[in-house]
């Protein structure tokens, strides 16, 4: 590594996490940094290192800090994150240290200074950590425009890029190269790491049908956590982690420290934690992806997954938590919590043992992020629009922008990219005569500055403890704004490890009071919020039509595929088994694409148009991430299966039923924020909450969409919803799978396979486009019901 | 739904007398007047054939993108587009614009050319009167119609902003009223209407124009009884109880 710096040159480093890469990372800016020749004047920033969480950011301001002083290297390392106090920031701004922990959404803002240029200058090295994590995402569109505005100021710097699990090394060569292109990074691999231990827990209460929390084994778990140092648990959800956290203390009769961690909770709660985890003096942690990346918490010697992992990668992100050293193995355990995660996380073992891992596709810089990226450099200085072109054609996700793009997203950020040309006197950004362009004043510079970011996350209330006079005492944590549809003020949940009751909501705080309610009303579990990734989908297909494989399996999941077997089919990995059969009054159609809930529910939206137009008559759909279930009044199975799941589908179909989701106008909003087209915050005013922005961005999607279908947002807003929120491309991939390959099992009872999907039937909300209708329907009827009662 | 239903309100012994009508609006009394709620947000006066529209606020985009957030620049078309919808639906001889038509005071010198001969023709077409509101207290400059502080026609009192405590006889808007309504199928946020049978409040007309929950203490004191809400749907008002209402 220090070879290579010495020579200037890019590198991506991929070593098995407590391989020391971190360290490796630094080590040649710390000798530079060192050898520096003593000078009165002000030094300036040497390194900048960019995490993707605040947390690990100040983890490694720990981690580095150990070794400078140790060797009395006069260096500072300071982390800016945005829970660093104001006095500190200020400081930095004015004084930098030598090495800047930082974050991407920091970065940007630091980017939009004034100032940046003379910042910057100094700058010989950035350190990109966790890039498998930054790369494919807006906020890695964001860093990318960032890193490629640095290479501008600071021609000299190197970019070093860090993973522990990287699948293509040359998608994320791609990504975080800079004006050189991919070809000048080299890449370094680190020393494996002993092979892990991956098992399954076995459960003899039997592997349940279906549901998501595993509970039928947590006694078993409990008892794992009990022979073990030190133990992870992570499951997918904040209320699976809820669910679990309760369930391991009602069966704590040994008063083991077990503790909680998750995004939701104060932040001070969860540096306590993370305090006490280093200390050691926890037994056991259960976590979300929040603990996904690498913090070092020292004495970790197991990690238990609560329900499936989803994807390969991820789980050795998470198995690398434990054992932070490299001559002994990890050992991690799998909580299957129903029958098709049994396979799934059987697949998963096998993929982890043969290093195999799912990877991310190569992705195309979003435009509303591109048009934050130009209003900040705007707020910095002015710039000269084919100069701008050239820069941001450098970062790797914007390397094919069209000209056409670049001039609307310009256009956009001056004016908001109308057709009707009303608001040029208004222009943000305004062209002098020197041919630059430059932020129209300090006010609209400030305004910006606020809003930076690309991480639009649902609205988030605090939860407070309920005063006298409804005011909102101590913070206990906090949670995204959907939850509460759920609750009525009275209702009890469990949030933080107590059950609490719902005292009532007022601007961004939810009132609550501890309850002793011992069956509190739980809110939504739904499965996990991580679609099973394509690879690990084609591995569980391929170990269930292979039968001599399923001796790996447990006894009654083994049994179950034999049920399958003999009752229905067992289909070829590359086919598609589709079941009919009456239940009930009903007819049902049940397919298993193994495709994600995401893809699946798509499918179920565009299948319910073709079906109504077949006139069978569909009522209601669920999907999980294994099958999708349709029920109907007709029975389907004389239908053409081959033309009812063709890929025409995705045209008008999908365009006319997108144009009236609500996931438009959710992902409408992402985009708007983003772009800058919808403030979030004022300068002197408190942050909105997520229900007036939807209200706003709602009447404004609606305007648009009627005036200027064509519109930049709009356009961006479709891309996102098609990628993001209703998976097409993975939809289109699977109907050109599964083309003449669906194979038709016509039953008179519902199949041994179908159970678990139909077990989810209800838990779900009615689908359809005029669902809200139906709503004010119902309570017309109500009221007409009791009027005539 | 076509038939009336006489609904008793909780814990007053009170009927509703309301029902639908073929075009979706919902016809109800206020005070001793017959009126009509339509789907547009709209009341009409079939006696008098007045249609009133409150809160258009006009150029409310052009306003936002004066400080720097460049909404649409369509809102203004959009708001005459249901308007004139209205007008062409109904031929009425009045119009009422119940105040704050503008979203503020320099929202006329903003107005497009072709937006301002719209409500200049519809001024052609029609009585155009403008009640005056807290956004627009100047009332129009160079645009035709008649200005007033308030109106009666019918025995009722056509004002912006609705006055405090029981005012039987009162159509006001200001509020923008929005329903949240609870199902068992889940919760769907709209404006709406909102009469104790006694008054009325009329939700916002405008295209950008957003809502205020009626559970809101902004509408406390208002009513002389739990309140009726008239929700709008597509192409049809729906009758909503007060307690099938929630807050935010």
């Amino acid at each position: 590594m220090v070879d290579r710096a010495r020579a200037g040159r890019d590198a991506l480093l991929i070593a098995p996490t407590g391989g020391g890469k971190t360290l490796a990372g630094f080590l040649p800016s710390l000798i530079e940094i060192s050898e520096r020749p003593p000078s009165n004047a002000p030094t300036g920033l040497h390194t900048l290192y960019i995490s993707p969480l605040k947390a690990l950011a100040v983890d490694v301001e720990r981690n580095l800090n150990a070794p400078i002083l140790q060797m009395g290297l006069p260096v500072l390392a300071e982390s800016r994150t945005g829970d660093t106090g104001v006095a500190r920031r200020a400081r930095q701004r004015l004084k930098p240290p030598d090495i800047l922990l930082t974050t991407p959404e920091q970065l940007a803002l630091l980017c939009a200074w004034e100032g940046a240029r003379a910042y910057f200058e100094s700058l010989r090295c950035v350190v990109l950590d966790e890039i498998h994590t930054l790369h494919s995402s807006k906020r890695g569109d964001l860093l990318a425009l960032d890193l490629a505005r640095l290479s501008q100021l600071a021609p000299n710097m190197r970019r070093v890029g860090l993973s522990a699990t990287v699948d293509d090394p040359e998608v994320i060569k791609r990504w975080m190269a800079g004006p050189a292109g991919p070809d000048s990074i080299d890449l370094v691999r680190g020393p494996g790491g002993a092979e892990p231990i991956v098992d399954m827990l076995l459960s003899e209460g039997r592997v349940p049908w279906a549901g998501h929390t595993a509970q039928h084994a947590m006694a078993e778990v409990y008892e794992v956590i009990k022979k073990s140092r030190t133990a992870l648990v992570f499951v997918n959800t904040r209320f699976q982690a809820e669910f679990a956290f309760q369930e391991l203390w009602r069966l704590n009769d040994d008063s083991l420290p077990i503790a909680l961690h998750h995004g939701s909770l104060a932040a001070e709660q969860r540096r306590k934690v993370e305090a006490a985890m280093a200390r050691g003096e926890l037994r056991a942690v259960v976590c979300t992806s929040t603990l996904d990346l690498g913090i070092d918490w020292g004495d970790v010697d197991l990690v238990i997954q609560l329900a499936s992992p989803k994807g390969a990668s991820r789980m050795v992100q998470r198995i690398g938590r434990a054992n932070h050293r490299l001559d002994e193995p990890s050992r991690a355990l799998f909580v299957p919590a129903n029958r098709f995660e049994m396979l799934e996380c059987q697949a998963a073992r096998e993929a982890i043992a043969e290093n195999k891992l799912d990877g991310d596709p190569p992705r195309v810089g979003a435009l509303d992020v591109l048009a934050q990226h130009v209003m900040g450099c705007a707020c910095s200085e002015p710039f000269d629009v084919l100069q701008l072109y050239d820069e941001v054609r450098t970062s790797g996700p914007y390397r094919d922008l069209a000209w056409e793009d670049f001039e609307q997203v310009v256009d956009f950020v001056a004016t908001g990219g109308y057709a009707l040309k009303t608001y040029d006197r208004f222009s943000r950004i305004i062209r002098g005569q020197d041919g630059l362009w430059r932020v129209r004043n300090a006010a609209t510079a400030q305004r910006h500055r606020l809003n930076v970011g690309a991480i639009v996350s649902p609205a988030v209330l605090s939860v407070r403890m309920a005063m006298r006079g409804g005011r909102g005492g101590r913070k206990i944590g906090e949670v995204e704004e959907g939850m509460l549809e759920m609750l009525e003020p009275g209702e009890t949940f469990v949030f933080a490890g107590q059950t609490w009751e719902l005292v009532g909501v007022t601007n961004l705080d939810v009132l609550v009071r501890p309850a002793n309610d011992k069956d509190p009303k739980m809110p939504s579990w739904g499965g996990s919020k991580f679609a099973l990734s394509t690879y690990l989908a084609k591995r569980v297909r391929q170990l269930m039509f292979d039968e001599d494989h399923w001796s790996v399996l447990p006894t009654d999941v083994r049994e179950w595929l034999e049920a399958q077997r003999d009752r229905s089919l067992i289909v070829r990995e590359e086919e598609m088994l589709l079941e009919t059969f009456p239940r009930g009054q009903r007819h049902f159609l049940v397919c298993y694409p193994f495709d994600g809930r995401l893809a699946h529910t798509t499918l179920a939206m565009l299948l319910t148009r073709r079906l109504e137009r077949l006139g069978v008559g569909p009522l209601g759909f669920v999907c999980n991430d294994y099958a999708m279930a349709i029920w109907a009044l007709k029975p389907m199975d004389g239908l053409d299966f081959g033309e009812l799941f063709a890929e025409d589908m995705l045209g008008d179909d999908l365009e006319d039923w997108l144009n009236e989701s609500f996931m438009m106008k959710r992902a409408f909003k992402g985009c708007a924020i983003i772009a800058g087209l919808i403030e979030r915050r004022f300068p002197g005013e408190p942050q909105k909450t997520g229900r007036q922005i939807t209200f706003s961005t709602d009447l404004i999607y609606d305007v648009l969409r009627r005036h200027q279908p064509d519109h930049l947002l709009l356009r961006c807003a479709r891309d996102d919803a098609a990628t993001g929120l209703i998976d097409v491309a993975r939809l289109g991939h699977m109907l050109a799978r599964i083309r003449g390959k669906i194979r038709h099992a016509p039953l008179e009872h519902l199949s041994p396979f179908s159970v678990p999907i139909l077990l989810e039937i209800g838990k779900e909300r009615s689908p359809g486009g005029h669902a809200g209708e139906m709503i004010l329907a119902e309570a017309e009827e109500d009221l007409i019901a009791e009027a005539l009662s | 739904m076509s038939s009336t239903a006489a609904i008793a309100a909780p814990g007053a012994a009170f009927a509703y007398d309301f029902a639908a009508s073929p075009c979706g609006a919902l016809r109800t009394c206020v005070g001793s007047a017959r009126v009509m709620l339509r789907a547009s947000g709209a009341m009409y006066l079939e006696i008098s054939r007045t249609l009133v529209v409150a809160d258009l606020h006009l150029e409310k985009g052009s306003s936002y993108a004066a400080r720097g957030q460049m909404l649409p620049p369509y809102d203004t078309r959009e708001t005459l587009g249901r308007l004139e919808a209205e007008v062409a639906a109904l031929s009425p001889a009045a119009v009422i614009l119940l105040g704050d038509t503008f979203h503020d005071r320099r929202s006329e010198e903003r107005l497009a050319a072709d937006d301002a001969q719209r409500l200049r023709d519809l001024a052609g077409r029609t009585r155009l009167i403008w009640v005056i509101g807290n956004h627009d207290a100047d009332g129009p400059q160079r645009l035709p119609g008649e200005t007033a502080d308030e109106l009666e026609l019918e025995g009722l009192t056509f004002r912006h902003e609705p006055q405090a405590g029981l005012q039987p006889g009162e159509v006001a808007g200001h509020l923008h009223p929005a329903a949240k309504v609870r199902a068992s199928k889940g919760t769907v946020r709209r404006r709406c209407f909102v009469t104790d049978a006694e008054r009325a409040i009329l939700p916002a007309f405008g295209a950008y124009a957003g809502g205020l929950n009626v559970r809101d203490a902004a509408f406390a004191g208002l009513f002389a009884r739990p309140p009726l809400a008239g929700a709008l749907g597509l192409g049809k008002v729906h009758a909503v109880g007060w307690k099938s209402l929630t807050g935010d």
